[in-house]
């Protein structure tokens, strides 16, 4: 699976790379554009090829540390409207603390970690750069 | 002397009219010796942070992170992924 897509985010594909009869608590977190300030967009930019490795890595450091879990994210680029989701992580273990934990570990990994960009986009078509988290 | 493929992203890449171009510089050089050089190449980067946060092939280094011939270093503003 690509870990930058495009297009929208289809959970039922991520779902499907981690879950497993072996593995009985599975916990999603989305991350969805919301209307602040009358945004109704973002624009997401990327250094692509080094947030792709960045995210291999933090998925392999999560997969390290609950070694039973398995986890997958997507996160989207481009123009992503209000009440779309922006990143999808799935993480799949045989008990909910370790589903739990891998996937919050992943989402603050990728908040301090991942070379992605947003820009705003106001309702008067003023774009704004974001540039606290 | 060496040249060093620069990458800018997002508003540092407005601030620099362009998105990736090169410098030369005198090697053994710095993370920090390629940014000075981007300074005087490109004014609009005197807007940037005096250490913006920067990569160096692909990777996030400290500003004294050695460069050579040929390398791509990145300037990043602050991450905002998720």
């Amino acid at each position: 699976m690509m870990h930058l897509t495009r297009d929208p985010l289809d959970i039922k594909d991520l779902l499907a790379e981690v879950q497993g009869p072996e593995r009985g608590g599975t916990c999603v977190f989305l991350g969805t554009v919301r209307t602040d300030d009358d945004v109704t967009a973002i624009d997401y930019s990327a250094y692509e090829p080094m947030a792709s490795a960045e995210i291999e890595r933090i998925l392999a450091e999560a997969e390290t540390q609950w070694p039973t879990a398995r986890v997958m994210l997507q996160h989207r680029l481009g123009e992503i409207p209000v009440g779309e989701p922006s990143i999808a992580i799935a993480a799949a273990a045989p008990h909910r603390e370790e589903a739990f934990a891998a996937c919050r570990y992943v989402i603050e990994e990728v908040k301090k970690r991942l070379p992605i960009w947003k820009k705003e986009l106001h309702a008067d078509g003023s774009p704004t750069w974001v540039e606290s988290p | 002397m060496g040249k060093v493929s620069v990458r800018f992203f997002a508003r540092y890449a407005e601030l620099a009219g362009c998105s990736w171009s090169a410098v030369n510089v005198k090697t053994p050089a710095t993370v920090a010796d390629v940014i000075a050089r981007v300074r005087e190449v490109f004014p609009g980067t005197k807007d940037l942070p005096p250490q913006p946060l920067a990569a160096l092939n692909e990777r996030q280094v400290k500003l004294d992170a050695q460069v050579r011939d040929g390398d791509e270093v990145a300037l990043l503003p602050p991450l905002a992924g998720g």
